[in-house]
């Protein structure tokens, strides 16, 4: 990983602030404007609307409605011919309005999208990327709110990418489209509309490479997506306690940038992994097993997990505020786990 | 066969097939029919292990359609679809070798019976999901629309795959699109276990999917000259941007769903009936009653043929498995990728 890490170029602070949705806007942009071979397809995507969440607008007034292709509403079909186009060598960019909607598309996405480079000996692979709007915290019920990146990593053969800022977005996706193998890009709806630095023109981020947001001594944050800045809020909160947090944004899940965990694990030794996607079985049940057999011995405290609560994600706002972990619970397990010694 | 299971009208024995053309089908069928025999052969004797999805009563529908494809156009098939693989052109040794799980495959042994992909010959995906192709013909299709190569895809698959949603996405997509591609539905009489009838109240899948804004039409699939004048006229107006066509190929399965699994739910008369009339021979008797063909001509393709199978299953069992260093390679194109 280490040489992938010298190829982040470093943020400035002149940057531009764009949202995250402008930032996605602008990586396909490039990727279009660079390679005829790059196209969209998904529900809704063409102008005026220019997808639910506006990533792909004005892309079909600049490319045209053969390279920014509306679909009707099929996940199979979306999906399963960005696979066929990907298998001609082109590299197709597919949008899954909603992640819950990968339900829907799991035959192409698992049985053929993650396993066709595999079934054919490296015969055939398949470059696409797709992008997905994860929600959350916005009532919008159990079946337009799941964080399922669990499930993508469970399947050998996708990459899967959770930007958690725009700048990181954009070079993120810039990464997915010209990867050569699958790669799931999900856009956290509560982030896509917050403004941040984004450099302007051509810009890429390797995948595989995790990101210090916050750099401290105590304990570790190890996170992504709409919980990094939840964990930052925690760090703030308990810096005025004398508390100090790192926060690591892993920012792609596969790879994963495993060597970063335990160099802040090792350094810290106190541990919370902290996600939107259902606990019980969730990525931080691995990311904790890894860190406690490869540290055993040097933790000062029992590795820590915070995700969704085991249920289907409720609609009262209430309820959905103690389904998903947030700022208070974060700062909460935080304390006990530097209080533990 | 018709699609209610009459007689089908007869047809003139005439076609337009050139003497190379009949001869070339031919060939293809008999490798076809000469590798499932041999296969069939060493499953029974315990020669060699395998999944085998027999295709014995099949061969004309890719034999007939890849007379008019290229190499360079694209074809995805289903796990019963050895036949549509040696007809498009995947080499007989690496095909064998990859059944028998070989280094020498066509994807080293991983991929399997159920899985086998030659993008050289143009066979970009061979899956074990019932319907899983469709979306991905479409796609590949799509390519060569958005490239203005004039390429075709063929995606064949049985009536059993008329069911399931992602035919029904695929099929509405690419007449949308207009998109060049053939669905090519081998209408076997049977989806798995269950007996066309039993499973729909559809009689004709050409009007059903005609539905959609495609041509779409029933051909008898067990005779050549039918096939040969379907397939061409389809692939024809693919290729000069007329878009999608839905062939309705009736055939029979000689066998159960996979080796050795039983064939007691089909009617036995039927399948008498299909045996006494299978197309091989069918066709057989037509290249020399019709045709004028010289049995010794036959004889000679014949022959040949059955070395050559012989011959790469001689290959195959000879040759090795993969290796453990080949379990963690093409997950991704960098080893380094892989988490843990």
């Amino acid at each position: 990983m280490m040489d992938r890490r010298s190829q982040e170029p470093a943020g400035a602070p002149e940057d531009p602030a764009i949202t995250m949705s402008e930032a996605v806007n602008q990586a396909l942009d490039l990727a279009m404007a660079e390679d005829p071979e790059v196209f969209v397809i998904g529900e809704d995507i063409e102008d005026p609307i220019g997808g639910v969440m506006k990533g792909t607008k004005g892309l079909s007034t600049r490319y045209g409605r053969e390279r920014v292709r509306n679909t009707p509403i099929s996940e199979q079909a979306i999906v399963g011919a960005a696979i066929g186009a990907s298998l001609a060598g082109m590299r197709p960019v597919a949008e899954v309005m909603l992640m819950d909607f990968f339900a829907v598309a799991m035959d192409q996405v698992a049985n053929h999208a993650a396993k066709l480079r595999y079934m054919s000996g490296g015969r055939t692979n398949v470059p696409i990327t797709i992008r997905t709007s994860v929600g959350g915290g916005r009532q919008f019920g159990a079946q337009h709110s799941q964080s399922l990146e669990a499930w993508m990593m469970h399947t050998p053969g996708l990459k899967v990418v959770v930007p958690s800022t725009p700048r990181d977005a954009k070079g993120l996706l810039y990464s997915c489209i010209f990867d050569d193998d699958p790669c799931i890009f999900m856009e956290t709806m509560s982030l896509l509309f917050i403004r941040g630095p984004v450099p302007a023109g051509r810009f890429e981020l390797p995948l595989g490479v995790a990101d210090v947001k916050r750099a401290g001594e105590d304990a570790t944050v190890v996170t992504w997506g709409w919980q990094v800045p939840e964990a930052l809020a925690a760090a703030e909160v308990l810096s005025a306690e004398g508390i100090s947090v790192e926060v690591l944004d892993l920012r792609t899940l596969v790879p994963l940038d495993k060597e970063a965990i335990l160099a802040s694990a090792a350094k810290t030794g106190r541990v919370v992994v902290v996600h939107a996607a259902t606990q019980f079985a969730g990525p931080g049940a691995e990311i904790a097993s890894m860190v406690s057999h490869d540290l055993f011995g040097r933790l000062s405290a029992p590795v820590e997990r915070l995700g969704a609560v085991y249920s289907p994600v409720p609609y009262a706002s209430g309820l959905e505020a103690r389904h998903y972990p947030e700022r208070t619970r974060i700062a909460e397990c935080i304390r006990a786990l530097v209080g533990h010694s | 066969m018709t699609s209610d299971g009459g007689t089908p009208p007869s047809r003139p024995s005439t076609s337009g097939l050139s003497d190379d053309a009949a001869l070339r089908i031919f060939r293809t069928m008999c490798t076809i029919r000469s590798a499932e025999d041999r296969i069939v052969l060493g499953l029974n004797s315990g020669e060699f292990r395998m999944t085998y999805y027999g295709v014995r009563g099949q061969e004309v529908i890719p034999a007939a359609v890849c007379e008019h494809l290229r190499r360079d156009d694209y074809m995805v098939t289903t796990y019963r679809g050895m036949h549509d693989c040696i007809a498009k052109g995947i080499p007989l040794d690496e095909l064998v070798a990859e059944m028998c799980g070989k280094v020498t495959g066509t994807s080293k042994g991983k991929g399997g019976p159920m899985h086998l992909s030659d993008p050289q010959s143009g066979l970009m995906v061979t899956t074990g999901v019932v319907g899983g192709g469709l979306p991905i013909a479409v796609g590949l299709a799509l390519s060569s629309k958005l490239r203005g190569t004039d390429q075709v895809t063929v995606v064949n698959f049985g009536d059993g795959a008329t069911s399931i949603g992602a035919t029904h996405e695929a099929c509405n997509l690419a007449a949308l699109w207009e998109v060049p591609v053939i669905f090519v539905c081998q209408h076997n009489q049977y989806g798995e276990h269950t007996r066309f009838a039993d499973f729909t109240r559809t009689r004709s899948l050409a009007d059903r999917f005609r539905g959609y804004g495609m041509e779409a039409r029933t051909v008898d699939g067990n005779s050549v000259p039918a096939m040969d004048e379907a397939a061409g006229e389809a692939i024809g107006r693919a290729r000069d941007g007329g878009g999608p066509t839905f062939l309705e190929c009736m055939t029979y399965r000689l066998g159960g769903h996979t080796f050795g699994s039983t064939t007691e739910y089909m009617d036995a008369d039927e399948y008498s009936r299909a045996e006494a009339d299978e197309p091989v021979a069918r066709y057989r008797r037509w290249l020399i009653g019709d045709r004028g063909i010289g049995e010794g001509v036959l004889h000679e393709i014949e022959d040949d043929v059955a070395a050559r199978v012989e011959e790469a299953v001689a290959a195959a069992k000879a040759a090795a498995p993969p290796g453990a260093d080949e379990l963690f390679t093409d997950v991704f194109s960098s080893q380094g990728d892989l988490p843990g």
